[in-house]
């Protein structure tokens, strides 16, 4: 009801305020044959509309903010002393929610009490006078803002430009979320891995070869032990086996696209091929634990290797797959940079495709390759679901990727879900853990990125 | 865009002055020797999909001389020219038609190695396309995988006199190290004819090899096919009439994708037979 | 030329002959490359065909159900409660709602499975003898729930029979769908002998059949009944926050899209924002997690589990490739649309929304769908901002407990029965994978359309 009339409220302002605007902004075109007019009418219109709504939705926006707290400090003022001082927090805040049940006419089960109907009849009105009050006061102000705004309309006024920097200041607006994100990431990254840094040396942390949180969060001093060095082996297991699976194969697919399939070939495979790049992780996820595992196990099996159904070697393997496409798609781009004319002076001079490819465009795209390849590794350490459900989550030191294994995104799931304060190193650490992660993959980023753009410079 | 127009307005003025003075300079007594013909094409024609980009060429082209292709752009002399060493071969949807032979042997014929016969007729581009090693890796790319040099030494002798005879030898023998893409334009085309020289061809094919340099460059080129003209049968293709005259002997004149007319360079810019060569020697197509 | 000689074939020459000696070889190498490069391919394809097949091989049983199809009686004597009451003139809607929630919690406190029992004793043939709780195992155990709420919604059905489609338990569902090893001896088998036999008894009367399980797509998630367990809520978590990340990520990537490419000037602080927005593409998704789990949920206070806050995280990582995907799209508009716009007088900002954006719109679609398919797919950062909390109903607003289609695909993989899960879980993805193909198809679809258009 009440959010009816709001909602009809600023309709009505828009509505009369555009048309207020417009008819004024059209007159004038007309008194003035002589004179130019510098805005066209729409302009007038929209501006007088953004010179009505603020105001109106700065007084909505206040009362949302506030509202509920006044009402709240209402109906305690008319909760009798002696009963106030009676209930305790949980009492309270039953009866205010008793009171504002009959207040709004719902009812409560059980006996009415005497005071809960009188504070109840007395919200009622309060609730219908600040309603209206606000109302009134966002129609008021809105009104008074449509009268000034269409005062000043005169041909020589600039409504256009006042318009766009209204849409220039929201567009610098939206553009700063951006900013805003990489800030936040990195403010609240830091802040809580500084809180973390309070309870665990950086020292043990950065160079601990033990991973072992504790479970209890008593007030017991034993945190337990949160050496990086075992997740950290681990995500470098599996993301080495991960290149070793996609460089090859990504590699030599895009060769093969870029050089040597027909474009028909090419129109059908290159899409299929990203399809990989579109499946969820956690599909990967699955069909790593309940299909790969079980195979490499098997297969160590009959050859006798004891290889673990869930392994660095069986995540690795599986995120191999999946970041195919990023350095097939990538490299595809990189060769198609590379001159024809360098192609051609190889050809030439009688060498054959393959010699080409491998002594002139290789050597030319080896850069832009090498980003392409830090980008997908970045994406590779950071990958989180993958490792959850296949890399065995034990986070010991390996010196093989056969034995399960753990990884900083997998500990950061294990430390942060199902536990909402953030008050021991427990959970804390996560952030710590995210921290590392964050710079980790910046950095391969801003390397990656910053070859790609030299490599890319090279040949414009 | 003004420099080619100026160009061609000091051409059609001292046309024929010029035409005069290089023929004649380039006239020298093997020319009056009877040639061999090294390659013979017959009707050749070339398709892009549905496009028919070559109509029906018929020409010779003779041993130890420079036959030039000439003709305004889009007349497909520079389709023609890399038919001669398949380099069409590469481009999706390319097809040729007809006969082109070396030395009487089809270069079209399946059982003729690709390979081999870019290794016979080498390419010079219209961009000077150094790859980006370095100076002595760019001049032993060709030998080396051709297996021409049976040891390091062999391969620095190949790489050294391939230089010299580029006439590039003098200015980079002390860094030969360093990238070839790091040399100036008219040297990096140099080095691409040294690249080309590099393997031993017996035919260079060279595709408006000026046309990115400036002039003194273009100077230096010209002087080079001359001299390489005496080991080499060259055929170049040039957008430059006065080039043409200055350093071929033979001209052949494309236009819409036929040859239009061909013989020797005097007769082609001093008695043309067609009009529409006449058109284009006195400046009024192109 | 008439002056020259015929052409003759002449011997090769020594360098010819040199060359020649190593062509064999390096024509070999030539095809080894190229079928590496076929090798490379197929296996790449292979990986794809290989994940699909293995999702259907094994979600598609999942869409059939064990159903068991049971004449239920109302007996008065087992159910024996006062009738409904009836809202009376002047009775206040309170007291009216703990009225009925009285007589609910009467109607709930029967035991209905006694309904149960015997109509399945009625079910079964004639002198089959089976104790209670070995017949109580063939029907999932929310048979009795569904059977009180019809009651509950129709209490005229007291002393009538009406037919009920009861979903067999899980276990039912593993040993008709074979599942189990039937060679196992009864220790190890989930079901008793007796109700093993009666099943089978049941499949081949035609009580129990293999029906089209509706129930994945209209249930919510169960943990004690695991046969009925469904997608429902799960689809309506992911459904709001899909709606925020359109609501948000949309309007506020392309607006700033719009302001770095056509309005910021050239300067350190725009090159700043474009590497910035770069490396915010390639930032893990985990860390937007972390980024939800401190400042949405522990500095903002939003509630846990929310779907609001998931969409607000799936924004934030949205955004950089909406922006980026739009900008691409603002730099191919040819320059000339822009110099016509302007050399008519028109400002920046009425070339850029009444002439450049339309002429984008097609792109920058086709990018919306994409990153919002690509945030329908992410589970990481949902997981540290509590969405894999078990939520057994279905959210009614933004602010309500929910999980999300790919959390909940993470939470039936790690349940215990995974003899049942394994293939549920296999649905679920199917059904992911389903929605993502379809909003892929739709972008693609809109894109040619719209671009024929112009």
């Amino acid at each position: 009801m009440n959010s009816m009339i709001i909602a009809g409220l600023l309709l009505v302002l828009l509505g009369l305020s555009y048309q207020t605007g417009w008819s004024k902004g059209r007159g004038l075109s007309a008194a003035n044959s002589g004179v130019n007019v510098h805005s066209r009418p729409q302009y007038h219109a929209a501006r007088v509309a953004i010179w009505t709504l603020v105001p109106a939705l700065v007084i909505l926006a206040l009362w949302m903010a506030f509202g509920p707290g006044i009402t709240r400090g209402y109906i305690v003022s008319q909760i009798p002393v002696d009963i106030l001082t009676a209930l305790d927090q949980g009492g309270l805040t039953a009866t205010i929610q008793r009171i504002g049940a009959l207040a709004s006419g719902y009812g409560v089960a059980g006996e009415i009490q005497p005071f809960e109907q009188s504070a109840a009849d007395a919200l009622r009105n309060f609730q219908t006078i600040t309603f209206l009050a606000m109302i009134a006061a966002a129609a008021g102000l809105a009104i008074l803002a449509l009268l000034y705004a269409r005062s000043r309309i005169s041909p020589r006024l600039r409504a256009r430009n006042d318009v766009e920097v209204v849409i220039t200041t929201l567009l610098i607006f939206c553009s700063a979320v951006a900013i805003m994100t990489t800030i936040g990431i990195v403010l609240s990254l830091a802040s809580e891995a500084l809180r973390f840094f309070s309870f665990i040396n950086p020292v043990d942390f950065f160079f601990g070869t033990v991973w072992n949180p504790s479970f209890s969060t008593t007030a017991t001093q034993d945190y337990g032990d949160y050496g990086l060095l075992p997740l950290l082996t681990g995500t470098l297991w599996v993301a080495a086996i991960a290149s070793l699976v996609a460089v090859p194969i990504g590699l030599m697919t895009a060769i093969y696209l870029s050089q040597y399939a027909p474009r028909r070939v090419r129109a059908v495979i290159k899409p299929v091929i990203e399809i990989l790049a579109g499946i969820p992780t956690i599909v990967y996820g699955f069909f790593a634990l309940v299909t790969v595992g079980p195979f490499l196990a098997g297969v160590g099996n009959v050859i006798g290797v004891d290889i673990s159904a869930t392994s660095a070697l069986t995540a690795g393997l599986v995120m191999g797959i999946m970041i195919i496409p990023f350095i097939s798609s990538l490299s595809d781009d990189i060769l198609n940079q590379v001159p024809l004319a360098m192609r051609d002076g190889s050809y030439g001079l009688g060498a054959t495709q393959s010699e080409t490819i491998r002594n002139v465009l290789l050597p030319a795209a080896l850069p832009g390759i090498v980003g392409a390849f830090l980008l997908a590794v970045s994406r590779a350490i950071g990958e989180t679901m993958i490792v959850v459900l296949a890399a065995g989550n034990s986070p010991v030191l390996r010196g093989t990727p056969l034995e399960p294994i753990s990884t900083i995104t997998v500990s950061i799931v294990n430390q942060l879900t199902g536990d909402s304060d953030f008050a021991g190193p427990q959970s804390l650490v996560a952030f710590a853990l995210g921290l590392t992660l964050f710079v980790i993959t910046l950095l391969l980023n801003i390397v990656a990125l910053y070859i790609v753009r030299r490599f890319r410079e090279q040949y414009e | 865009m003004t420099n080619t127009e100026n160009a061609k307005m000091d051409m059609v003025a001292s046309k024929i002055m010029t035409t005069q003075q290089s023929v004649s300079a380039a006239m020298n007594p093997i020319d009056s020797l009877e040639r061999q013909l090294r390659l013979t094409a017959r009707d050749v024609t070339v398709h892009y999909g549905a496009k028919q980009a070559l109509h029906g060429i018929s020409i010779d082209i003779p041993d130890r001389a420079v036959t030039s292709f000439i003709g305004p752009s889009g007349c497909g002399k520079s389709t023609f020219l890399r038919c001669i060493n398949r380099m069409n071969d590469t481009i999706e949807g390319a097809r040729v038609g007809g006969t082109i032979k070396l030395d009487g042997e089809d270069i079209y014929d399946p059982s003729l190695d690709v390979v081999e016969l870019r290794a016979r007729i080498g390419m010079v581009f219209q961009k000077p396309n150094p790859f980006p090693k370095s100076i002595f890796d760019n001049v032993a790319y060709g030998p080396r995988i051709h297996g021409l040099a049976k040891s390091k030494a062999d391969l620095e002798e190949i790489v050294v006199s391939s230089l010299r005879k580029a006439g590039l030898f003098e200015e980079v023998k002390d860094r030969l190290s360093e990238p070839g893409t790091g040399l100036s334009g008219g040297q990096q085309q140099r080095l691409c004819i040294a690249r080309a020289i590099a393997v031993g061809p017996e035919v260079i094919l060279m595709d408006e090899p000026c046309s990115a340099l400036d002039p003194i460059a273009t100077a230096i080129i010209e002087e080079l096919i001359d001299e390489l003209r005496e080991n080499y049968t060259i055929v170049i293709v040039t957008h430059s009439m006065q080039q043409a005259a200055r350093v071929s002997q033979k001209t052949a004149f494309f236009h819409l994708g036929n040859l239009i007319e061909h013989g020797d360079t005097e007769d082609i810019f001093t008695n043309p037979v067609n009009k529409q060569t006449q058109d284009y020697i006195m400046g009024r197509i192109g | 030329m008439t002056d020259q000689t015929a052409p003759a074939a002449k011997q090769p020459t020594q360098r010819t002959l040199q060359i020649r000696a190593s062509l064999r070889r390096r024509h070999l190498s030539e095809q080894i490359f190229r079928i590496m490069g076929i090798i490379a391919i197929c296996a790449a394809l292979g990986f794809v065909a290989l994940l699909f097949t293995d999702v259907l091989r094994k979600g598609i049983p999942a869409f059939h159900q064990a159903t068991l199809h049971l004449d239920i009686t109302f007996d008065p004597e087992i159910i024996g409660v006062d009738p409904a009451p009836v809202q009376i003139a002047g009775q206040s809607a309170a007291d009216f709602n703990a009225a009925q929630l009285a007589w609910q919690r009467n109607v709930a406190m029967l035991n209905w499975n006694n309904v149960i029992t015997a109509a399945m004793t009625e079910a079964a043939p004639e002198g089959f003898e089976i104790d209670s709780r070995a017949l109580l195992a063939i029907p999932e155990t929310n048979a009795r729930h569904v059977v009180r709420e019809a009651f509950v919604a129709d209490p005229s059905l007291l002393g009538q029979t009406h037919r009920f489609d009861l979903l067999a338990s899980a276990n039912v569902d593993n040993w008709v769908k074979g599942n189990i090893d039937r060679s196992l001896d009864d220790s190890r088998q989930q079901l008793p002998a007796d109700t093993r036999g009666l099943v089978d008894i049941l499949v081949e009367n035609g009580t129990i059949t293999q029906d089209f399980a509706w129930g994945l797509f209209t249930n919510v998630d169960s943990r004690a009944a695991p046969a009925s367990a469904g997608l429902a809520g799960a689809f309506m978590g992911s459904l709001y926050m899909m709606l925020v990340v359109i609501v948000l990520a949309v309007p506020i990537g392309v607006a700033s899209a719009i302001y770095l490419e056509e309005f910021a000037p050239k300067s350190r602080l725009t090159d700043l924002i474009e590497v910035n927005i770069n490396n915010l593409a390639a930032v893990p998704s985990i860390v937007f997690g972390l980024l939800g789990a401190a400042v949405f949920i522990n500095f903002f206070g939003l509630p846990r589990s929310a779907p609001l806050v998931g969409g607000l995280v799936l924004t934030l990582m949205t955004l950089p490739t909406i922006i980026i995907a739009t900008r691409a799209a603002l730099q191919a508009v040819s320059p000339a649309l822009r110099q016509a716009a302007l050399g008519l007088g028109a400002s920046k900002t009425q070339m850029v929304f009444h002439h450049v954006l339309p002429v984008t719109f097609p792109s920058i679609l086709t990018a919306t769908i994409i990153g919002v398919a690509q945030a329908l797919g992410e589970t990481a950062p949902l997981l540290l901002i509590g969405m894999n909390a078990f939520v057994a109903s279905i959210p009614g607003s933004p602010v309500d407990q929910a999980t999300a289609l790919p959390v909940q695909i993470f939470l039936w993989q790690g349940n215990e029965n995974r003899n049942f899960f394994e293939a549920r879980t296999s649905a679920a993805i199917m059904v992911l994978l389903g929605l993502m193909i379809l909003l892929n198809a739709v972008a693609i679809f809109l894109r040619t359309r719209l671009e024929r258009r112009a």
